[in-house]
């Protein structure tokens, strides 16, 4: 097994320029073994561009990013999947026609084994569909009518759940969600939460982007704060309170450094 | 997830009144007419529509003007008369899938028979030879308008309205703008006109054509609906931006669409030698409307994303069997051109009704 002091991932001076624009300026970022770590900032602060250097949707100028200690280099998020590193955009990226099934799929289908599989290259949706049942029974969301439903007849809740059972059922090291209650209620909010904590209890880190402080100070075991294209520090919610973490990323307030970089 | 979860450790304290709140969403009277039942089947099945109005025509007409139109003869003199439409439209319906257009499909299918003709006939090259030329240079044709949709990123419907015009001025510089007459082919490459021949069954004439036609409907429609290409091809044209984030190669999946529909219209050209007899440059001239005709007919969203690839073939038949029984009927050619473009716009208000359907 590997490692587990070493970080799951460290970056170390990444650069990232747009022409003029320096949208990540020598930021730090680690990760540690099945954690879940909040990433929060204001506004072009960079936090998505950082994140986004991570799991290889922009190529960073400078830096290194190591996981597990092994230097990387994505071209793609594609490639980072393959590496067991998921994503859950905040559009869900699902295709509403297709099934729920499809969908869980969409990209490593199941191909039947022997002739019809290789020859024919024939799906084997009966094999998908347990899967995905499977799998979204474990997270408790089978309360969907039919794994072949299309998404778009799903509640926006629902389709949160069937976005993070997909990376849930794939990632192997982390999972990176972008702002997963945005778009949700109360209760639908409560629900993909919970899921949350459900995940991090399978071992699998997540990185947690989000504005709602209730919810990363409820979920998140660390909180990198983002600031002006850098890691301003990383902080321990049970040391601070929301309106500390909002004064850090705003500037209304510096951190000791020392006290809080957990 | 209607379970509100509400008790679970750790929620905020305002959550805490989730217990004992009202489990219920907002509802709307679920007072189901038949309308929104059908409204809802067709959603899932759009394909229906089509199945219906053919099934619906073929009666009308059957009544209308009787034994000659019903006679098995007839019927599958229409089979012959769509099948090089069908084919066209079975390439477009792959293109219109995607959320794209194709006004190239007709051009491409000429262009590749002149070539075909040009090599068997002119030059002395070997048949076959001269035929996987074709099918080599349709495939050619189409990842020429996959990758200047792609990689140049222009859009479908300009694209292809250029090569269109492109396709066609190569077609009557390589022709010359002349006819390879029937006998010439007879005598030096017959077998450019095997689909034209047919087997009779019970006063029936299938020709080769009809039956290459419907295989290849049976095999693009288990493409798209068994491989995890189909999928793709379903997903992109759904929402593109979201296939690409799930993993899906969007640019090479396209090109590959586009080079199967370029290859199928090559498939289409050998076919429509036999059909028309001899190998005319001017011919098909309204065949890239055509078939996007009979794949609007046919249920297939111009939005992409949506429908069956055989609703494409029931399109192109309902339109053939428009024809015929208008004929047959002594109706003036003129209000069978008519009827067709009354057909394109029901189809097309029966789509966006479809599209609106509340989940």
């Amino acid at each position: 097994m590997t490692d587990r002091n070493v970080p799951l991932v460290q970056a170390r001076g990444i650069v990232k320029r747009y022409g003029h624009v320096t949208a990540i300026d020598h930021s730090d970022f680690e990760l540690r073994h099945g954690e879940i770590l909040a990433v929060i900032g204001d506004n072009g602060a960079g936090k998505s561009s950082i994140v986004k250097a991570i799991c290889g949707a922009i190529q960073p100028d400078e830096g290194e990013i190591l996981i597990e200690g092994k230097p990387v280099r994505f071209s793609s998020p594609i490639e980072a999947r393959e590496m067991g590193i998921e994503i859950v955009y905040q559009t869900l990226a699902l295709s509403p026609a297709l099934s729920i099934a499809d969908n869980m799929f969409t990209g490593r289908e199941i191909r039947k084994p022997g002739i019809l599989g290789k020859w024919f290259r024939m799906l084997d949706k009966p094999a998908m569909e347990r899967f995905a049942r499977e799998k979204l029974n474990e997270l408790g969301l089978m309360t969907v009518q039919s794994i072949k439903q299309p998404v778009e007849t799903l509640s926006g809740g629902q389709r949160q759940g069937v976005a993070v059972a997909r990376a849930a059922a794939f990632a192997t090291k982390f999972i990176i969600m972008d702002e997963p209650t945005a778009a949700l209620g109360v209760k639908e909010s409560r629900r993909v939460l919970e899921l949350i904590k459900e995940v991090r209890a399978r071992g699998i880190a997540i990185i947690l982007i989000s504005h709602n402080m209730p919810h990363v100070f409820e979920v998140a075991d660390r909180i990198h704060i983002h600031r002006l294209g850098r890691r301003l520090c990383t902080i321990d919610p049970r040391d601070y309170t929301m309106s500390d973490a909002v004064a850090f990323m705003t500037g209304a307030k510096v951190p000791e450094e020392a006290a809080a970089t957990v | 997830m209607t379970n509100a979860g509400g008790s679970a450790p750790g929620g905020q304290d305002f959550e805490q009144v989730l217990d004992h709140s009202d489990a219920r969403v907002a509802q709307f009277q679920r007072r189901r007419t038949a309308l929104d039942r059908v409204q809802h089947l067709l959603h899932n099945n759009p394909t229906l529509v089509a199945v219906f109005v053919l099934l619906l025509s073929l009666v009308a007409f059957g009544i209308v003007a009787g034994e000659r139109f019903f006679s098995a003869f007839n019927l599958s003199l229409i089979l012959q008369q769509v099948s090089i439409i069908g084919m066209l439209a079975a390439a477009q319906s792959l293109i219109i899938i995607t959320a794209g257009i194709d006004l190239s499909v007709a051009a491409i299918m000429v262009l590749m028979s002149v070539i075909m003709g040009n090599l068997a006939v002119n030059m002395g090259v070997p048949t076959p030879l001269a035929i996987l030329v074709g099918f080599a240079g349709g495939a050619a044709a189409g990842a020429m308008n996959g990758l200047l949709i792609t990689k140049v990123k222009l859009p479908p419907f300009i694209t292809t309205l250029g090569t269109w015009s492109i396709f066609f001025a190569l077609n009557l510089w390589l022709s010359g703008a002349q006819s390879i007459r029937s006998q010439d082919i007879d005598a030096n490459a017959p077998l450019l006109k095997f689909f034209g021949r047919s087997v009779n069954v019970a006063g029936a004439q299938i020709t080769y054509g009809v039956v290459l036609m419907i295989a290849l409907f049976v095999l693009l429609w288990y493409m798209l609906n068994y491989t995890a290409w189909g999928r793709h091809v379903y997903a992109i044209g759904d929402d593109k931006e979201a296939a690409e984030m799930a993993g899906i190669r969007t640019d090479r999946t396209l090109v590959s669409v586009y080079a199967l529909a370029g290859l199928v219209c090559a498939i289409a050209g050998w076919a429509s030698i036999g059909r028309v007899g001899s190998i005319s440059p001017q011919s098909f001239y309204e065949g890239n409307l055509q078939s996007i005709t009979a794949v609007v007919i046919g249920g297939i969203s111009l939005f992409g994303g949506r429908g069956s690839i055989l609703g494409a073939l029931f399109g192109a038949l309902i339109v053939g069997v428009f024809q015929s029984g208008l004929r047959i009927a002594g109706v003036d050619v003129l209000w069978q051109v008519f009827a067709i473009g009354w057909l394109i716009i029901i189809a097309v208000a029966i789509d966006q009704w479809i599209r609106r359907v509340s989940a």
